[in-house]
């Protein structure tokens, strides 16, 4: 894939926890029009410093100018960008079912089976089916549960952790040490 | 001077007092070597007003006549001085009213801290009176911002405001402050902010960039620097004018770079973009290796990015790394501030002249002086250029003077043909392009830099966009010498539609009111000139004045700026007519 092509990156940026700065590292991706596909906040492995996880799908070009925006905020400590095939990533998706269905319907049960999903509340009235994995995977979950009637479907951002180190914690001995 | 000392404690070695959240901002200012800030009023800031009149011997507040005239005034006060500017106002309408100098002072990099009351913080979100989210609103335009809620939070985040609006490259700064943390009281004590620890603001200079930059140029036959306001934020004027005279290399601007070396200097070759000179533009697309300093490679500057200066190698001397190939992709690439790179430059670098290499940009000069310059100097028609006026402005003040223009025709010619002898005599709106920007601006100038001229140049338009000002103007007894270049215009659109919409003339033609009236309603001396002979002694009569003085001139209708370079078009395709 060339650097001029659009493909999936994750955005990691770790920050100060400071209540306006969605807004600024949100803006960055508004003004050049790049949609963002999904964000996800945390706090990270340090104590104090809270961690963006953020997908879209635009060229390395403009990630790499992204990323050099992002880090001029002065709340951020870094940024790195990654693709998909750099990072292990797990994505959440939530089904509410209604509990007859559970009973009545021998195939959803087979479904919940295969699918690896879990539940995670049975209740006289409905059931909370949880899935996490691949987008693919969530979404052939849907295709194969809609049928029956989903009362209510929710995905999560993605969240990921990275093959290679991120040298968050000596960049930031470092400042502490100058 | 105390005014409120209940309690004194002593905490560790460190004397503290309490005090309200609206004396500590007003004493925070002061430890910030804050001598003069510009404002407005209203309810939400009161507290912090009625510390000012308290504290009015040690610190000037100034009272403009819109909060945009604040923002533009405390711009000209650093782009003067090289110190904050700083300014205030109210929650709301006041603080909204600010948002256009503070956009200004971003593109521009100036540094400057403004402080916004706010409504009390129990009322946050209730859509209270005068309540907006000026956090919320600025935080595009801002270079940092925060919302304080707490009076014991206020000397942290001063200090930090002033730290980050000053260092690297520099910016605007916004500090929103709830009415209750104005009245709390607190402990006060003050700390200056050293590190911000998210926050690098001079990125490490790499000898290996700087050795990789050295044998590029070395190697060069026809070398070209572009330097920006980089060197004068950087205060590096010296270092640029060692490395160009040393390596022999002519050296270009742009306008936010302007006086850095002086006009005269025989190695100065003059203004790159759109309506700069024609010798930098056109070898722009011939030099061998392109040589940028502090300059960010603004469209206005490379045209169209295509065909800019594809043959060059490209290196880029610049502390803010995400400049880096943003706009033009750099062969070698030195980050950190321009004084330290160019230091370190200066010794590697060969003695040279690059005689046939100037020769052309000389050529060229005179093409550019036969078809444009001579026209515009020495005019054979009747009416009046707008250059004939900077002409005599330069005669009359030997070039020392601090040219502060607004956006528009006259901005283009002042920046062509003023004389810059001194640096940071250039203050301009420049990536904005503010209509309304030069008089409150030059305010600011004047008020940081009294013992220099400081000629305010404006279009009939923009003069009209903050001439409430000239009541700050007579109020502060500031003798700004203010020049209005009247073509009854807005020219610049007017020139575009000329030359790319047909002539058809849309809004752009102004009935304007008796400026000399208006002037002098302020109580400002003034005169109109519509005559050449005329002119001369108008000028010379306006600069001796040791008050503020007001100069209509009557200029040719629809005379245009030339060269050009058509939006969008190569820097190579400058048109002289």
């Amino acid at each position: 894939m060339s650097i001029e092509d659009k493909q999936l990156f994750t955005v990691s940026v770790y920050t100060e926890n400071n209540i306006g700065l969605l807004n600024r590292i949100s803006a960055i991706f508004q003004r050049r029009h790049i949609n963002i596909e999904s964000l996800n906040t945390s706090p990270s492995e340090i104590e104090g410093v809270s961690k963006f996880t953020i997908v879209v799908n635009i060229t390395e070009v403009n990630m790499k100018k992204i990323i050099g925006q992002i880090e001029k905020q002065v709340e951020v400590i870094k940024a790195y960008y990654h693709k998909l095939d750099e990072i292990i990533y797990q994505i959440a998706g939530l089904f509410k079912i209604k509990s007859e269905l559970l009973f009545e319907e021998r195939q959803i049960q087979n479904i919940i089976k295969e699918s690896n999903a879990r539940i995670v509340t049975v209740n006289k009235e409905f059931f909370v089916l949880e899935k996490s994995g691949k987008k693919e995977e969530i979404v052939t979950l849907y295709n194969q549960l809609s049928p029956f009637g989903i009362m209510q479907y929710t995905r999560s951002g993605l969240i990921a952790v990275t093959k290679e180190e991120m040298k968050i914690s000596s960049l930031l001995e470092a400042i502490k040490n100058n | 001077m105390e005014t409120q000392t209940i309690k004194s404690t002593q905490k560790s070695t460190k004397k503290t007092k309490r005090i309200s959240g609206s004396e500590a901002i007003v004493r925070c200012l002061i430890e910030e070597g804050v001598d003069i800030l510009y404002g407005y009023p209203g309810g939400a800031i009161m507290p912090v007003y009625d510390e000012l009149y308290k504290y009015q011997d040690k610190i000037h507040h100034v009272l403009t006549r819109h909060e945009q005239g604040a923002t533009h005034a405390a711009q000209g006060y650093a782009r003067i001085s090289g110190k904050v500017g700083v300014a205030m106002a109210t929650s709301g309408p006041g603080a909204t009213n600010l948002i256009t100098g503070i956009a200004d002072a971003q593109i521009d990099s100036t540094p400057m801290v403004c402080i916004t009351g706010q409504v009390s913080s129990h009322l946050l979100g209730s859509d209270a009176f005068q309540e907006t989210d000026i956090v919320g609103i600025s935080t595009p335009v801002t270079k940092w911002n925060c919302q304080v809620t707490k009076a014991e939070d206020i000397p942290s985040v001063i200090a930090k405001a002033f730290y980050i609006a000053k260092s690297g490259r520099p910016g605007p700064v916004l500090v929103d402050i709830t009415k209750d943390a104005q009245f709390n009281e607190f402990d006060f004590s003050y700390e200056k902010c050293t590190q911000v620890r998210s926050y690098n603001p001079i990125p490490l200079t790499d000898i290996i960039d700087v050795e990789a930059a050295a044998k590029l140029i070395n190697t060069a036959k026809k070398p070209l620097i572009v330097w920006g306001q980089g060197v004068i934020l950087g205060q590096a004027e010296e270092q640029l004018k060692a490395v160009v005279e040393k390596a022999g290399i002519p050296a270009a601007w742009t306008i936010l770079g302007a006086s850095a070396i002086p006009t005269s200097h025989p190695l100065n070759v003059g203004m790159v973009g759109m309506h700069g000179n024609y010798a930098p533009n056109m070898l722009t697309n011939e030099c061998d290796v392109l040589i940028a300093i502090g300059m960010r490679f603004d469209d206005r500057v490379t045209g169209s990015l295509d065909t800019y200066a594809k043959q060059a190698k490209v290196i880029h001397f610049e502390i803010d790394p995400a400049e880096i190939d943003k706009n033009v992709k750099t062969d070698v690439a030195v980050l950190g501030d321009a004084k330290t790179s160019l230091e370190l430059l200066l010794p590697l670098l060969d003695k040279n002249s690059h005689k046939e290499w100037h020769q052309q940009f000389k050529d060229l000069y005179q093409i550019e002086f036969d078809k444009v310059i001579k026209n515009d100097l020495y005019p054979t028609k009747e009416g009046l250029t707008m250059a004939e006026v900077l002409k005599e402005i330069n005669i009359q003040s030997e070039g020392k003077a601090a040219i502060v223009s607004d956006v528009g025709q006259h901005q283009m010619i002042a920046c062509r043909y003023a004389d810059f002898n001194v640096s940071k005599s250039n203050i301009t709106s420049g990536g904005l392009g503010t209509m309304g920007f030069g008089l409150p601006a030059a305010i600011g100038a004047k008020m940081a830099a009294p013992e220099r001229e400081v000629v305010s140049i404006s279009g009939d338009g923009g003069y009209q966009m903050t001439i409430q000002e000239l009541g700050t103007i007579f109020q502060q007894k500031a003798a700004v010498k203010i020049v209005v270049l009247n073509n009854d215009f807005l020219g610049m659109v007017r020139q575009w539609q000329q030359l790319f919409f047909d002539k058809r003339y849309a809004s752009t033609e102004m009935i304007n009111p008796d400026f000399v009236k208006i002037a002098e309603g302020y109580y400002i001396k003034a005169r109109k000139v519509t005559k050449r002979e005329e002119l001369a002694i108008a000028v010379e009569e306006m600069m001796k004045s040791k008050e503020a003085y007001f100069l209509e001139v009557c200029v040719e209708k629809e005379d245009n700026v030339f060269p050009m370079i058509p939006s969008g078009a190569s820097v190579s395709d400058i048109r002289l007519e």
